[in-house]
């Protein structure tokens, strides 16, 4: 046979040729080079899928890029209060602490125009302080007790279809200079903060004393005119040596820092100032540099001359809110000055030596550093849109751009417990969105991680025994023609929509299991024992009656049985319920266990998917045994040992590598299963064990929540990340579980 | 006992009971859906209770049984119950499902069985299908004709006869506002992209601008007509209304043009239910869904479906069977093609919701962006193709279905004996030949199988689709007689998506729960039909080749 139909010899090429069928062989080489790039572009389509994933998943682990652009020469022998820049990074600004406000054009690195903030006659500028980034604002302290609030503004206009901005500066009380001292001293190391109603100020006076000036403006009802009401009060407790003061943006905290000490003044009253708390920052060898708040003005940064920052937040504890050191990071040099972002929490340093680094507190990510041989840095600034940076160094503006996308995602941010503002600790927390704009997201996936491992290890906890002793029973002791009829009927339920048991599981089962707990516990106990019974009463039974009921039909026997049991076990349910838990099981779990019940809870989940998990595998593991080359047990059973022994140390110990590999693709699945644990569960982020709780996985969590992210948000890319492991880790276990049979495969044809 | 222990019958049992577990739950759910499911159409007895509440007032209830459970005394009497004469240890509670949403707040109320004077079956109640508010039951007491009150004889046909005006008057201006409204809106949106257009290219010249114009003049014009004579219609429509006595003894007047059909479900004998219940599986698989998807039908559901299904189909069999071809007949044998095989079969296994992600990631948002971009930038920043759609989907699931369809296929192709081939390729035809005449015919039920559970996986499969383009209510099928009839952008919605979205995400779960038994039914006995379909072609070949192979 074999020589006969040998690749055709050169005679018959010649003869399909000289047939003038020159096409023919054209056509099969055609064919040939159709079939093989189809082929391969079919596998090139599947790869793509894990490609595609990493490529959008790739760019939120990229770091920060920091670029010069352009520096203009500044001419104010001034230092800087405040540098920055508009939205569009066209034009930069510099506010002097004499109140000179000087923009530059970034195009031409041209001043623009500058503007000296006038004072009323006969005053000068004593001190002046700068508000919070995002608000643009400073205010300038005079020798007579007033204060003269500004801002820098950008309007934008489109004459003849073409952006032009226009910066400007808006004082908020009309030019005019407002009263802050009712005694006319001069104040010195103002500190300030405005909203629409409500003004602080903190000043000092000649003589050493901290004076805080509260002004609340309340709206007259008739006139609707807003009228100010002036407060004034001493601080008490302060310290000697003030190096820097700042004031929180709602008014509420005033800090001085002195010799490596923060004294932290609760000023909501401002009546009743109190010192709340006195925090040492003294590290051995460093000296504090800079204290400044984070976007959000929970969080102080604070920085040393060997290149240490601290960040500290308000923890709740026994003494109330208290700050409290929460991470640090580390720059190499003496750090000269520090900014933060007008939103997120990032933060710039810079060092003596002009060196840049780029870092963000929670991700703990150090996300750009170089040294761009900056000489006497001065004052940061970024831009509204986070995407410039102003560097004040050397009599120059520098613009940097930022390119700074995800510096929230950092591995320890997704994997371990982060300290985020406002938590009493560490900890792994899902909460992607939320209503407010200052919130930052908090994308550990750890909880979903969890969640999903908790729903596959419940639902394989139901499944496994199950199906691997019902694979057995089929493939080595059922009769072919029960077999033929029970494998397929089994097997048809993996074609079941998950779809449908999520929502049987959801809407049916939860709450049957819900009334009827004591039920579910007696089925779990009486299963066993009946079957058992039964099986000992057949023992029992008279041969004679063994002869009219055929052995083969054992599995049909049970169904009576079982099916019995079932009923009796919901049937009694009510009345156990009286008599053991006061009629209520849900309460007595609640009330006298101690443990939280959710009517959609893992043992719901554990069910249903174990359902969907069952002919998966079932199926393999059925097969794995029933392929067990019979002369294997045969000869077994010839030398003496009884079926069970046959089968638990022959047919299984040769399957087991199939039944491995059936686990394996069920737990796959189980792992990757959406519908029902969305359907089934609440969907929370719990990271608990309770089999009486929820759990929300990495699959729901993205038929959730994808629909809603951005494109090209952290978040969408966190999801596709989900996705990713998803991907990984289903394809790993298949592999194993693939190889696994191949080998098994092998192994009994040479058997 | 320990004798018996040891020779390990007892667990040989202990297995033996796991199957018939599984057994239990597998029929126990299918049984529980197709019950559930069918008896949803099944006309129940309408009841008329006497009741007495717990402060004593008398009060009559109208409705039909929906559930029924046991209740233990003591907990109704820690809720605050009192009860007069002793009344054993549990108590039945009737769900009584009372209708006339818009009159009595709950349409659905437990009772007691304690509080119940009487029950009695009045022949004369009438269940009232209605467009709006789900059913009202009731006694009709008069018609009003355009105004007039009349009082006939023969109430019932007067009221059958005015509901059939009514319901044909609703299904003109249906098909009107379906059919030309509807085009001519297309149309005229097809203008203002087509103006758009010219705008973008900067050749809107003046013709071209009074040629749209007067096109758009004549649609205008048109639409008026129609919209005059839907009004009319919708006007003739309501002219009629029916005077209704409910359970609380009030006369409650009713528009008809909201009154789809009128039953007197306690008349009716068992062929009469029958009957009803076949009418009531027709409507449920052909008419729209009303309420917020809580009543009438599921057509567009089943048409998204299918249609969906189709699409993908076709996308993925030719793909399927060309990878399956190249990896029996033309790869070499080698470590390649075995892990090309091994993760063809693990891309199978791989959670369809990643197929989902990659499907908005990739198709939506790449690949429909830039097909946005190039070919429709008239309607940006309105996505067309750039946004979920029913493409995308049947582009996502064919690539979720393709491991399934190259498997089977490869099965059926290494049962095809080796001689066929080489008795083919030494009479002298070529390997395409030999291929194209011999092994696909061959193997082309094993192609079928293939193709066929791919169609039911990609019918069950709905977490991909939540995110590449199905939705709770499409305005709107894939087909339509606009050019080009086929909208391969638009959304559709799908049985699955049906369930979970009703199911989960509807105001009134108890009430639209039997219709997601209903919708869960019949995807189930699809999808059930077409893997059994699927088994018995397989066997079907496997005999066949058998035999082929001695």
């Amino acid at each position: 046979m074999e020589t006969q139909v040998t690749q055709p010899g050169p005679a018959a090429k010649n003869l399909l040729i000289n047939n003038g069928s020159s096409r023919r062989a054209i056509k099969d080489k055609a064919a040939q080079i159709g079939v093989t790039v189809g082929g391969t572009m079919v596998f090139v389509a599947l790869l793509l899928i894990f490609f595609y994933l990493l490529y959008v998943v790739k760019p939120i682990f990229d770091s920060a890029e920091v670029a010069p652009v352009v520096s203009a020469e500044f001419h104010d022998s001034q230092p800087a209060l405040m540098v920055g820049s508009d939205e569009q990074n066209e034009i930069m600004y510099r506010v002097s602490q004499l109140g000179k406000v000087d923009f530059y054009d970034t195009h031409t690195s041209q001043l623009l125009r500058s503007e000296q903030i006038n004072t009323p006659a006969g005053t000068h500028v004593v001190s002046s302080s700068a508000a919070m980034p995002s608000e643009q604002r400073f205010a300038l302290g005079l020798n007579n007790g007033q204060v003269i609030i500004a801002g820098v503004e950008f309007g934008v206009t489109y004459p003849n279809d073409k952006r032009l901005i226009t910066p400007r500066i808006r004082f908020a009380n009309g030019n005019e200079a407002l009263t802050v001292d009712p005694l006319g001293r001069a104040l010195d190391r103002l500190v300030f903060d405005y909203s629409s109603d409500k003004m602080s100020f903190v000043y000092q006076t000649d003589d050493k004393i901290w004076h805080l000036s509260r002004q609340e403006g309340e709206e007259n009802m008739m006139t609707e005119e807003v009228e100010w009401v002036a407060y004034n009060s001493i601080i008490p407790d302060s310290p000697v040596n003030v190096q820097q003061q700042l004031m929180t943006p709602d008014q509420r905290q005033l800090i001085l820092s002195s010799d490596n000490k923060l004294f932290i003044y609760d000023i909501r009253d401002a009546e009743a100032v109190q010192l709340s708390q006195v925090l040492s920052l003294a590290r051995a060898n460093a000296k504090v540099t800079n204290v400044t708040l984070l976007a959000g003005a929970s969080s102080l940064l604070v920085s040393y001359d060997t290149g240490l920052v601290q960040q500290y937040f308000q923890v709740n504890g026994e003494q109330g809110r208290q700050y409290q050191e929460i991470r640090s990071f580390e720059v190499e040099g003496d750090i000269a000055s520090v900014a933060s972002e007008f939103y997120r929490k990032s933060f710039v340093t810079i060092t003596e030596t002009g060196k840049l680094s780029l870092l963000y507190t929670t991700s703990e990510r150090e996300l750009f550093s170089e040294n761009f041989q900056l000489n006497n840095p001065g004052t940061l600034g970024f831009s509204p849109r986070s995407n410039a940076l102003v560097v004040e160094a050397d009599g120059k503006l520098n613009l940097f751009s930022v390119s700074n996308t995800h510096p929230e995602v950092s591995w320890s941010a997704m994997w371990e417990k982060v300290w985020y503002e406002g938590y009493p600790e560490p900890k792994y927390v899902w909460q992607s969105t939320s209503g407010s704009d200052d919130f930052e997201a908090k994308l550990s996936l750890m909880p979903l991680a969890f969640g999903t491992m908790k729903a596959a290890l419940y639902a394989m906890l139901f499944a496994t025994p199950l199906a691997i002793a019902g694979a057995v029973y089929t493939a080595y002791f059922m009769s072919p023609k029960v077999r033929a009829i029970v494998k397929p009927t089994i097997e048809i339920m993996e074609a079941l929509p998950t779809v449908i048991l999520g929502f049987l599981a959801g809407l049916w089962l939860a709450p049957l299991i819900e009334d009827n707990l004591p039920g579910i516990l007696t089925l779990l106990v009486l299963l066993p024992i009946s079957i058992l019974s039964t099986a000992f009463a057949w023992h029992k039974l008279p041969a004679t009656w063994k002869l009219r009921l055929p052995e083969t039909y054992q599995e049909l026997m049970l169904l009576p049985v079982i099916i019995f049991i079932g009923w009796f076990s919901f049937a009694i349910s009510p009345t156990l319920e009286l008599a053991l838990f006061d009629g209520d099981t849900r309460m007595f779990i609640t009330n006298e266990l101690g443990i939280t019940f959710d009517q959609r809870n893992a043992l719901v989940v554990g069910i249903a998917m174990g359902f969907a998990v069952i002919p998966t595998i079932f199926s393999i593991a059925e097969d794995a045994v029933f392929s067990v080359p019979r002369h294997l047990s045969n000869g077994s059973l010839a030398l003496g040992a009884t079926t069970w022994q046959t089968l638990t140390r022959v047919v299984l110990l040769t399957a087991s590598p199939g039944i491995f590999s059936a686990v394996m693709m069920g737990l796959g699945r189980a792992v990757g299963e959406t519908m029902i644990v969305l359907m089934a569960t609440g969907n929370t982020a719990i990271m608990e064990w309770s089999v009486f709780e929820g759990m929300r996985t990495l699959a729901a969590n993205i038929a959730v929540e994808m629909p809603e992210s951005a494109i090209g948000s952290s978040h969408y890319r966190v999801l596709f990340l989900a996705a990713f492991v998803l991907f990984i880790f289903t394809f790993f276990f298949n592999t194993i579980a693939e190889v696994v049979r191949q080998r098994l495969r092998e192994r009994y044809s040479s058997l | 006992m320990g004798k018996w222990f040891k020779s390990g019958s007892p667990w040989i049992w202990m297995t033996s009971g796991a199957v018939s577990v599984c057994l239990i739950a597998v029929l126990g759910l299918l049984l529980l859906i197709a019950w559930r499911g069918l008896s949803y159409f099944w006309p129940a007895d309408i009841y008329q209770w006497e009741m007495k509440s717990q402060q004593g007032e008398r009060y009559t209830l109208i409705g039909e049984v929906y559930d029924k459970e046991e209740v233990p005394t003591e907990r109704l009497i820690a809720a605050g119950h009192k009860f007069e004469s002793e009344v054993g240890e549990n108590i039945t509670r009737y769900l009584v499902k009372t209708g006339n949403r818009e009159f009595v707040g709950l349409d659905f109320r437990w009772i007691l069985a304690t509080d119940i004077i009487s029950r009695s079956k009045p022949n004369d109640i009438a269940v009232i299908e209605r467009s709006k508010n789900g059913d009202f039951y009731g006694y009709p007491v008069a018609i009003i004709e355009d105004g007039k009150r009349s009082t006939s004889q023969n109430i019932e046909a007067d009221f059958e006869s005015h509901i059939d005006r009514a319901v044909e008057l609703n299904d003109q201006a249906l098909d009107l506002q379906k059919g030309v409204i509807g085009s001519i809106n297309y149309e005229l949106e097809n203008l203002r992209l087509k103006s758009r257009r010219y705008e973008l290219d900067n050749a809107l010249t003046d013709t071209r601008k009074a040629e749209i114009d007067a096109a758009r003049a004549k649609l205008n014009a048109e639409y008026q007509v129609v919209e005059k004579e839907f009004f009319a219609l919708k006007t003739a429509a309501g002219r009629d209304a029916v005077v209704i006595r409910d359970m609380r003894g009030e006369e409650v007047t009713l528009k008809l043009d909201s009154i789809l059909d009128v039953t007197y479900a306690n008349r009716l004998g068992v062929m009469g239910k029958i009957g009803h219940w076949f009418i009531g599986v027709g409507k449920f698989v052909s008419d729209d869904p009303r309420e917020a998807n809580t009543e009438g039908g599921v057509f567009p559901a089943i048409f998204g479906t299918v249609f969906m299904v189709m699409l993908m189909a076709v996308i993925v069999t030719p793909f399927g069977v060309i990878a399956a071809i190249y990896l029996h007949e033309y790869a070499k044998k080698g470590p390649v093609t075995k892990m090309i095989r091994i993760a063809v079969i693990n891309l199978a296994g791989v959670p369809s919701i990643v197929y989902g992600v990659f499907g908005l990631g990739f198709f939506v948002y790449m690949f429909g962006g830039t097909l946005d971009q190039l070919f429709y930038p008239e309607a940006l920043p309105a996505p067309t193709f750039g946004s979920p759609g029913v493409i995308w989907s049947a582009l996502t699931l064919a690539i979720l279905t393709l491991p399934v369809v190259i498997v089977s296929t490869e099965e059926g192709l290494s049962r095809i004996p080796s001689s066929v081939r080489q008795g083919s390729l030494a009479l002298g035809a070529t390997k395409a030949e030999t291929l194209w005449r011999i092994i696909i015919p061959m193997a082309s039920p094993a192609i079928m199988t293939g193709l066929i559970l791919a169609v039911a996986r990609a019918a069950g499969e709905v977490a991909p689709l939540m995110l590449v383009g199905v939705v709770k209510l499409a305005p709107t099928l894939p087909i339509d007689m606009n050019f080009p009839f086929v909208h391969l952008e638009r959304k559709f919605m799908h049985l699955g998506f049906h369930i979970y979205d009703v199911g989960f995400q509807s105001p009134n779960v108890e009430a639209a729960r039997p219709l997601v038994y209903a919708t869960s039914f019949l995807l189930v006995s699809v999808i059930v039909a077409l893997n059994l379909t699927a088994i018995g072609v397989r066997n079907h070949l496997r005999e066949k080749y058998r035999s082929l192979e001695h």
